[in-house]
């Protein structure tokens, strides 16, 4: 039986990209049932294999380069993250379903990108891995163009290419460095890289993958390209697909550059992480897009997730095994959670922009009543962005500042100072987390509408509905028995640190040391619950029932007139006033955010103008001068095309004497 | 038997808990009365005032959802839950092994995340500006008092609460800078989190002043005594975490695994908590009486000094001790 899971899946990957877009053209209405299908058995496939054990598996199929046979393999971490994936892809497929008998055109895309990221998973060679990886690449930026009349849609899927263009050069020169002894992993571990080649590939692999995962600097491309996707595209584009990069790189710098790396390697991760985790999270509270606000999210939680890949590198490198199981197992605890309860967030975003037409959060308001059950999922979508107990986004930021405090025994001051920063910055990463996931839900789905398309909102259909309620099971389950996930993820911490958490994890509890008692989710939820019931009771026993309705006091405002169709709803808190606050404190540092006010002068009847801008300091420090760059290099090549004939040809020639006096240099060399 | 005895000191523990936080705010206002040269409200006048209001009919505002009903009692649960893991007068209750200062904030964390939307359902401007103000000071209060936490469990090597207050009482760690650091950090981040003044004033009605109560303004009736208890309840919780940590003298030490049951220890223990609550009740008004409240935009940089503070703390402690 344990066998088969390999073959399976395989199969799986190859129906999903050779099938699947076949299938969308001819028959879009079983593509989505197809999808779902696959990733349902998949789901199932590899919870077993997970349950036993995982043991390693190999599997040689004839497609790779010429005379070569690639090679799959699966083991306990891809294991874990195929897991993850395929059960946001059964949700993600179940999902698009709900197109109103209009397929999307690019529907014979999806297929082929829950396959790609797939194969990503399951590669045994550095062929397959890049194969995957740009499968992955390709239909996903197909699936950002898909309404390509948008200009902004365009612009983000531009600035999508180039940058995933530029993480396949480093993934394809970092797996050239690394496979010098031959394309397999098993050929890889057996020969790791050292000194200043094993630099370039942690280099490289940190910053091209890692641009894909949405590291900062290179986050830039991210929240555009999410925005742009259609739901169910953008659910797995964040919730899967940045899992799928961080695969990457916990395969090539934790497993195949082999254990015996030096302390500092795990620097890059750790700084990469902390500014993810306070950018994401503060870009999150200014963004005025629903989407854009998620995917500015999962930058602060890929932060999040790198802080705990860098502490278990660091550790192992420091023979900490035990704290190197914890920060990873924080690690993977935390992707889990991420995958499904941000494609639930982006599912349910995907469901609000369908039902009122936007996802300006200016234009929304009051959408709880109208979608109360898309509502619902989305507000237990950010208790776990919020990180609230007993949700699953608390349990695994509870261990991940435990695998911080550990940390300190790691070295001297220096460091341990470092690890204070740390500690600080992630609480302020998650403060500001749990203050973008009110703002979110009270401005999109509380209050009153601010506009017709908020007020006449409908509810998304049942597929959507369906998935939802899946994830939110799931996801509850996770936040209840987050002790169960690290089961499942004992092979992987076993195979990337040699160290089980077994001895740490009980059925219901998590503790880093064992003298000591850990979190008890379970308890948490049973003491509110607990409490909730004691204060109904005693309610019930001694208050009035029932309520009185009547317009809301406001100190005094009252009612709103009637001739407002939607009330007033200016003198509601919209999402800029609501950001106010955190912008003036730590926007102008980090974002150099401005406010301007122009106001006319007594008598002048044009309208006062306020406007607020914000700039990443990766644009301003990277991008903008990058562009500069381009600009004048393309300028200067422009002259060429304005030299008269003679000119030209005069060009011509001194490139041909130049070209061939080097030639005939490097002979004498 | 100490399962027992663990329990029935939890039993005992919530019931004076619940039974107190009201007296404790009636305690303090009538001594802030004094302190101006008033005679005050009768030290029982939170608990008729909570009386009344039970049994009044609450008013809903149009257009709120089932968030705007159901934010009181997940306010008061998560308080309540808080209250159970705070020890008051004894240590090794049955809910230690629960205690984790983490869950702690996170549990006062989800009352505060629950009112905050609550009062963005209103869809009213002092709902708005009320949960826009609370959230920001969070995102400073929280790392301040993360801060604080690493500097116990460094000390203690767990973040449990019940065992960072046994190694406390026991005197191994002896008089500490960083412990000083940590427990003015820890005061200004409670002054926040308990929305006293200097940060807000929970006796003001005037619109641009109020934070706190600006969430809570549309509130009537029973709802209001929900919450009007919670505000109550955190603030003893606060009250009792201070102690505890920073002044764990005369509470009844833990007994192997479970709690002691012997009554002299209880006596003390009770005697103890009762006059720490009232110094800190006395220290309260004080402050309340001779500060104003600071501008809103003051307050991110009184916190920002409780981080530094925190921060001091655990440096402190790297110095001194040298871990490694």
């Amino acid at each position: 039986m344990n066998g088969l899971a390999l073959p399976v899946l395989a199969l799986i990957v190859a129906v999903l990209i050779a099938v699947g877009p076949v299938v969308s053209v001819m028959r879009p209405k079983f593509a989505g049932w197809g999808s779902f299908a696959m990733c349902a058995i998949g789901a199932v496939a590899v919870m077993a294999y997970l349950i036993a054990g995982a043991p390693p598996q190999l599997l040689s199929v004839p497609f790779g380069l010429a005379g070569q046979p690639s090679v799959l393999a699966l083991d306990g971490v891809s294991g874990l993250f195929l897991l993850v994936l395929m059960m946001a892809g059964t949700a993600a497929s179940a999902a698009s379903l709900d197109d109103q008998g209009h397929p999307l055109p690019t529907a014979p895309a999806f297929p082929v990108f829950l396959g790609g990221m797939a194969l990503t998973l399951l590669a045994g060679d550095a062929f397959a891995l890049v194969a995957g990886f740009e499968l992955m690449s390709l239909a996903s930026f197909t699936l950002v163009v898909t309404n390509h009349r948008d200009a902004g849609v365009r612009a983000a899927g531009l600035l999508y290419l180039g940058m995933a263009g530029f993480a396949a050069l480093c993934l394809i020169a970092a797996l050239a460095l690394l496979a010098a002894h031959g394309m397999s992993f098993a050929a890889i571990r057996a020969h790791p890289p050292e000194g200043l080649r094993a630099m370039a590939v942690l280099a490289l692999v940190v910053v091209g993958v890692g641009s894909k995962a949405g590291l900062v600097p290179l986050h830039i491309w991210l929240p555009p390209a999410h925005a742009a996707a259609p739901g169910h595209a953008s659910a797995m584009m964040s919730g899967a697909m940045t899992k799928v990069a961080l695969y990457v790189i916990i395969r090539l710098v934790f497993d195949l550059s082999g254990p015996a790396q030096p302390i500092w390697w795990s620097l890059p991760l750790l700084a990469m992480g902390l500014a993810s985790a306070i950018l994401g999270a503060l870009r999150a509270n200014i963004e005025t897009d629903v989407k854009s606000i998620l995917a500015c999210s999962t930058v602060e939680n890929v932060g999040l997730i790198t802080i705990g890949l860098g502490l278990a590198m660091a550790a192992r490198a420091a023979d900490l095994s035990v704290l190197a199981s914890l920060a990873l197992g924080a690690a993977l605890l935390h992707i889990c959670a991420h995958a499904i309860f941000k494609t639930l967030l982006f599912l349910s975003a995907g469901a609000i922009q369908h039902g009122t037409g936007t996802r300006m959060l200016a234009r929304l308001g009051g959408l709880v009543q109208r979608m109360p059950i898309t509502a619902s999922a989305m507000l237990l979508g950010a208790a776990c962005l919020a990180g609230l107990p007993p949700s699953a986004g608390f349990a695994s930021e509870w261990m991940l500042f435990q695998s911080v405090l550990g940390a300190v025994r790691l070295g001297g001051i220096g460091p341990q100072i470092l690890v204070c920063v740390l500690a600080a910055g992630l609480a302020l990463a998650t403060a500001l987390a749990a203050s973008a996931a009110v703002r979110l839900v009270g401005v999109a789905l509380l209050g009153r509408p601010r506009s017709q398309l908020a007020a006449t909102a409908h509810e998304a259909g049942p597929p959507v509905r369906w998935a939802l309620l899946l994830l939110a099971l799931v996801i509850v389950m996770i936040g209840l028995f987050p002790a169960a996930v690290l089961g499942l993820a004992d092979p992987a911490l076993r195979i990337l640190t040699n160290t089980s958490l077994n001895t740490h994890v009980g059925v219901l509890t998590v503790s880093p040391a064992i003298r000591f008692p850990g979190y008890v989710p379970l308890g948490v939820a049973a003491l509110l619950a607990l409490a909730a019931i004691g204060i109904a009771a005693v309610l019930r026993a001694r208050a009035v029932a029932g309520h009185r309705a009547g317009p809301a006091w406001d100190c005094g405002f009252g009612a709103s007139p009637t001739w407002l169709p939607f009330g007033d709803p200016l003198t509601q808190y919209s999402g800029g006033g609501f950001a106010q606050p955190l912008r003036r404190v730590l926007g102008g540092p980090l974002l150099s955010a401005t406010t301007t006010l122009d106001m006319p002068q007594p008598g002048d009847t044009r309208p006062a103008v306020y406007t607020e801008t914000a700039q990443d300091p990766s644009e301003l420090y990277i991008f903008a001068p990058l562009a500069n760059v381009r600009a004048t290099v393309s300028g200067l090549a422009d002259r060429m095309q304005f030299l008269t004939v003679r000119q030209i040809l005069t060009v011509m020639v001194t490139a041909l004497v130049v070209f061939m006096a080097l030639v005939a240099l490097m002979e004498q060399l | 038997m100490s399962a027992i005895a663990s329990f029935l000191t939890l039993v005992l523990h919530l019931a004076l808990m619940l039974a107190a936080a009201p007296l404790v705010l009636g305690l303090t206002k009538r001594i802030k009365a004094r302190m101006v040269g008033r005679i005050g409200p009768p030290v029982m006048q939170p608990w008729r005032d909570l009386a009344r209001m039970v049994r009044k009919q609450p008013v809903v505002a149009d257009g709120t959802s089932f968030v705007f009903r159901a934010a009181p009692f997940v306010n008061l649960a998560a308080i309540v839950a808080a209250a159970t893991l705070v020890p008051s007068f004894a240590l090794g209750m049955a809910s230690a092994p629960m205690a984790d200062l983490l869950v702690i904030a996170g549990l006062l964390a989800l009352g505060r995340a629950a009112l905050a939307l609550a009062a963005m359902d209103t869809g009213t401007a002092f709902g708005g500006i009320g949960a826009s103000r609370e959230m920001m000071f969070s995102v400073f209060a929280e790392p301040a008092f993360f801060l604080v936490v690493f500097t116990l469990a460094l000390l203690a090597g767990t973040t449990n609460l019940d065992a960072v207050a046994s190694l406390i009482t026991t005197g191994a760690l002896g008089l500490r800078i960083s412990m000083a650091l940590a427990l003015v950090a820890t005061l200004i981040v409670a002054l926040v989190e308990c929305s006293r003044i200097p940060v807000d004033n929970p006796a003001t009605h005037l619109e641009l002043t109020m934070v706190h109560e600006a969430m809570v303004l549309e509130y009537s009736g029973r709802y209001l005594a929900l919450i009007e208890f919670a505000s109550a309840l955190k603030l003893l919780v606060w009250m009792s975490l201070i102690g505890v940590i920073f002044a764990p003298f005369g509470i009844a030490p833990r007994d192997g695994d479970g709690a002691n049951l012997a009554p002299w220890l209880w006596a003390v223990g009770l005697a103890a908590w009762a006059i720490k609550i009232g110094l800190m009740s006395v220290g309260l008004s004080a402050l309340e009486t001779t500060r104003a409240k600071l501008r809103v935009f003051r307050v991110p940089e009184m916190l920002g000094m409780a981080l530094l503070l925190g921060l001091l703390a655990a440096i402190f402690l790297f110095v001194s001790q040298g871990f490694a």
